[in-house]
């Protein structure tokens, strides 16, 4: 009975809204509870989390900003434990965000212009030694320059993180490569292996990506390796190589997504209208970046200025949704 | 006597019967040398069960209900320390009657020194810049400790008083205690829901377990003297616990104490990855954007706190309470109080006034970072170090670490069986043989053997140099009152430094390779060694080192003939946390980049692979635990055979 009785009465609201909607096209007021930002541990993401939520804010929001793990994350989207993702990489993070999507409970809320592109990077330094880069085979050649002392005759390719899901040793066995690959585990361990090879100007080839903040410290270049086909990393005739998986280079125009829970068009609309417009490219990510990375400020006041100074950017994303 | 040799030769018969197998290699049946890979069978059947328990049985609600009334009171706490939006909704403490309070509190438990210690810390923390951070991170520590230490202390009790109890606790706890820490995670995230309430809950599972424990030792070993005048004096059943055993029992409470707030504190950062608020965060953006110094800053804050808590709490359980005459004014009795009382109006009005003893911005800070980072990356660079580390990574890179690895990745899965069984035979004799046998049969069946075997071989060689370097610190530092404190201060500070930032300049000298997830692992766990080592040599009756002496032994012979075999009971637990703290850092290695469990373990994390995380969870379980047993077994044997 009471089951029945709130079937009817959802079913009433429903048509409610829909001749609402018809009739004006105004959203809801957003709920009071505070909409849970996830922040991860980079730079950009940190101060684009803090300047979307500052957006929010100002449009009278409540704001709570977690941290949590760049992996984990999407089970906690899924959940409703966190409502928003702003920055969904589509090497790095694809394989969770589909999978979470698959079980349902969060979905895609549109791409930022930005594109990503995450490859076998070098160091500027590098190219002095071995002056055919960026070509994958010129690299080759030179792979003794990048050996280790526990790489053998091989030079040494250190990859991303597993987690990353880079398949860095697929490609060198696909393409035939003399290099012997390594994972770190985490950005710093790259960070560190560049940093101590700087002094003596150490030829190194790691896995790197763009945009972050180690263009600025380290000028470099990605490797070009024989360009992404769809499909080369499941179909073994497509690349160069005809019965290898993984003989191209990684998509150099990855996408950079947003992702929703599915319960924050109905809690939040206002600010997941808001959430749909926003959109970012790839020279405001860097500089959002360079605020914390460079010039020494926290991300809150960093995300401040950066609304301070772009008001044209991010003030039409609020109007779109107010009307 | 005769039980003890044919113990001995049953154990020997098993190592020949391993070396036999390795021998034999290439003869032998496949099956023998490596069993199916038959993890995904586990996994699926894990995956199924974990959606069972978490969907149809709602297991999730309950979790999520606890949680919630967790998060209320940490809200409260956050409130409070640094203005979160949330009941009470007062205005933040400012950091200056935060300082004057723990100087004052300080002071009252434990005099000037502590005084000192106390408000500086909370100072340093404001004038570095880290405030905010500090009392994020310190909103989750005060609720998450003391329910730890709580929690801990009733189970300690429950575990003492019902043997059945225990028996049930024993083996949950060990596996609390070794899972790693990739695979609490995201059971943590789901049940406990992302933020802090998963961090505290995550910080409260870890840190209990020697609270469980020191708790039952202690109260077992309450002499029956102190029993027998406590029930001559006709205590009530309450009355004699809280009277009689627990104050008798006081020392290992308070150890049990200290480690509930030193792995507080160390799990400040690791829990950053599932919500912890504040200092573990912002260290990890930091080292993500190549920022020594500043995480350097951040290190030192997290000792400092750990310290001063460690310090006051001891301090306030050791505190025995103040009698007055008859007739002293209340102003008297309360001085305490009324001087908090006082400190607290004044420095929250100052702070209101002068906006500096609210909050310390950030020009005004005293952070050094960059020039820490230019300091850090000079010695780095300087040639004689990297000379001498070059050397060093060579040497055990291409002559000890690879070629040992080879070794073991070669050896037939059943020849390190018997190996093993062997060893437990040799250790405590058929009972952690049987353990041994079925739990490294179990990590075979369960499908991860070679990534195995290098987990293994990692914590193996790290606890070996750790008994190498960690023995002859300790035996040195034992001689005397002030190396000893010295000493235990090094180990305080070993343990709650976070590992994450030495893990870059272990990189940068030593480059992603073995070394360095070595020497990573043997900064923690050198701690319980030469902890547990100085506890056992000063623990030796000055009856036996004085008979020693008069039997004319040199110094020498009275170390290797007198002290060290009676402090080996002791040792021998030093030396089990050491593995146990192995098999931890080992998993967090992955950071620096590895090829064992915990490499895998980090690629479960994407797409949320539950059912092969616990697979490969359970694999370190089951081999930890199996050297918990032998040592323990071990140990037990000596301090039979000693009459201890």
């Amino acid at each position: 009975m009471i089951r029945k009785f709130t079937t009817t009465l959802a079913a009433t609201a429903a048509a409610v809204a829909i001749c609402l909607s018809a009739s004006a096209p105004s959203l809801a007021d957003d709920s009071s509870d505070p909409i849970i930002i996830p922040i991860h541990n980079w730079s950009s993401q940190i101060v684009m989390s803090n300047a979307v939520g500052q957006i929010y804010q100002s449009m009278g929001n409540n704001v709570e900003y977690v941290t949590t793990d760049s992996q984990a994350v999407y089970e906690s989207v899924r959940l409703g434990d966190v409502h928003l993702e702003l920055e969904v990489w589509e090497g790095a993070f694809g394989k969770s965000f589909r999978e979470a999507l698959e079980k349902g409970g969060l979905h895609d809320a549109g791409d930022h212009d930005a594109v990503t592109r995450e490859d076998w990077w070098y160091p500027m330094w590098t190219k002095e030694a071995c002056p055919g880069l960026p070509d994958w085979k010129a690299l080759n050649e030179c792979a003794h320059l990048f050996k280790t002392a526990e790489s053998g005759d091989k030079g040494r390719y250190l990859d991303g993180p597993v987690d990353w899901l880079k398949h860095g040793k697929e490609r060198a066995e696909a393409l035939g490569m003399n290099f012997v690959v390594v994972n770190a585990g985490s950005a710093a361990a790259l960070w560190a292996e560049i940093g101590a090879a700087e002094k003596d100007k150490r030829p190194v080839v790691v896995f790197n990506w763009t945009p972050n903040f180690a263009e600025a410290v380290w000028p470099g270049e990605f490797v070009e390796f024989p360009e992404w086909e769809e499909g080369c990393d499941k179909d073994p005739t497509k690349g160069p190589i005809p019965d290898k998986l993984y003989d191209c280079g990684n998509p150099a125009k990855g996408y950079l997504k947003k992702a929703a829970w599915d319960g924050m068009k109905d809690k939040w609309p206002k600010a997941y209208c808001v959430l749909t417009k926003i959109n970012f490219t790839n020279p405001q990510i860097a500089e959002m970046a360079k605020l914390v990375d460079t010039d020494e400020q926290e991300p809150e006041e960093a995300a401040t200025n950066w609304l301070k100074a772009n008001e044209s950017v991010w003030k039409p994303w609020v109007e779109a949704c107010s009307g | 006597m005769t039980s003890f040799s044919r113990h001995a030769l049953t154990g020997l018969w098993l190592l020949v019967l391993a070396v036999v197998l390795t021998a034999l290699k290439p003869l032998l049946p496949p099956v023998l040398d490596r069993l199916p890979v038959w993890h995904p069978i586990w996994s699926h059947y894990l995956d199924t069960w974990f959606d069972w328990l978490q969907n149809d049985l709602g297991l999730i609600h309950v979790t999520r209900l606890a949680a919630s009334g967790l998060g209320f009171l940490i809200d409260v706490a956050a409130n409070l320390l640094y203005g979160k939006a949330r009941w009470p909704r007062l205005e933040a403490i400012p950091w200056s009657t935060v300082a004057a309070l723990a100087a004052v509190a300080g002071y009252y438990l434990g005099g000037w020194r502590l005084a000192l210690l106390a408000g500086g810390t909370f100072t340093w923390c404001a004038l570095m810049g880290q405030w905010k951070w500090t009392m994020e991170t310190m909103s989750v520590i005060v609720i998450a400790a003391p329910f730890g230490f709580l929690i801990g202390l009733l189970l300690g009790i429950w575990s003492w008083k019902s043997s059945r109890v225990e028996s049930v606790l024993r083996p949950v706890l060990a596996v609390l205690q070794t899972l790693p820490f990739f695979t609490y995670l995201l059971p943590a995230v789901i049940f406990f829901k992302v933020g802090p309430t998963a961090a505290s809950v995550a910080t409260i599972v870890y840190a209990i377990p020697p609270m469980i424990l020191m708790t039952a030792v202690g109260l077992k070993k309450v002499s029956s003297d102190v029993v027998e005048a406590g029930k001559m004096s006709g205590c009530t059943r309450w009355q004699m616990l809280t009277r009689v055993y627990l104050p008798a029992a006081r020392t290992e409470i308070l150890i049990g104490l200290n480690q509930v707030i030193m792995l507080s504190l160390a799990m400040v950062v690791l829990t950053a990855f599932i919500g912890m608020p504040g200092l573990g965060a912002k260290l990890l953006a930091m080292m993500n954007s190549f920022k020594l110094g500043r995480s350097v800053e951040i290190g030192i804050t997290i000792v400092l706190l750990a310290v001063t808590l460690d310090r006051l709490s001891k301090a306030l359980v050791v505190k025995q309470p103040e009698h007055f005459e008859k007739g002293t004014p209340w102003w008297i009795r309360h001085q305490a109080w009324l001087v908090a009382g006082g400190v607290f109006v004044f420095f929250t009005a100052l702070g209101r006034m002068v906006p500096f003893f609210n909050e310390v911005s950030r020009s005004q800070s005293l952070s050094v970072g960059s020039e820490i980072d230019d300091v850090m990356k000079a010695v780095l660079d300087w040639d004689p170090i990297q000379a001498v580390t070059g050397f060093l990574r060579y040497f055990f890179n291409v002559w000890v670490l690879v070629p040992t690895e080879n070794a073991l990745l070669y050896v037939p899965t059943f020849g390190l069986i018997a190996a093993i069984t062997g060893f437990c035979w040799l250790m405590g004799g058929a009972r952690p043989a049987i353990i041994g046998f079925v739990f490294f049969t179990a990590v075979a069946v369960l499908g991860w053997w070679d990534r195995a075997m290098l987990t293994l071989h990692s914590t193996v060689t790290a606890t070996l140099l750790a008994v190498i370097i960690g023995m002859p610190l300790a035996i040195w530092a034992s001689r005397s009152e002030k190396a000893t404190r010295r000493m235990i201060y090094v180990c305080d500070t070993a343990q709650t430094f976070p590992s994450f930032i030495y893990l870059l300049p272990a990189i940068m000298l030593f480059g992603i390779t073995p070394v360095t997830v070595i020497l990573a692992i043997l900064i923690y766990t050198m701690v319980p060694v030469v902890r547990y080592t100085i506890e056992g040599l000063r623990g030796v009756p000055a009856e036996m080192t004085e008979a020693a002496d008069m039997s004319g032994a040199t110094r020498w012979q009275k170390l290797v003939n007198v002290q060290l075999p009676l402090a080996m009971p002791t040792i021998a637990v030093g030396l089990n946390q050491a593995l146990m703290f192995s098999f931890f850092m080992v998993i967090i290695a992955a950071f620096i980049g590895t090829r064992d469990l915990g490499q895998e373990m980090q690629r479960t994390l994407a797409g949320t692979d539950l059912g092969k995380n616990f697979t490969l969870g359970f694999s370190v379980v089951l081999m930890a635990i199996t050297f918990d047993v032998a040592i323990n077994a071990w140990a037990e044997k000596k301090r039979k055979l000693l009459g201890l």
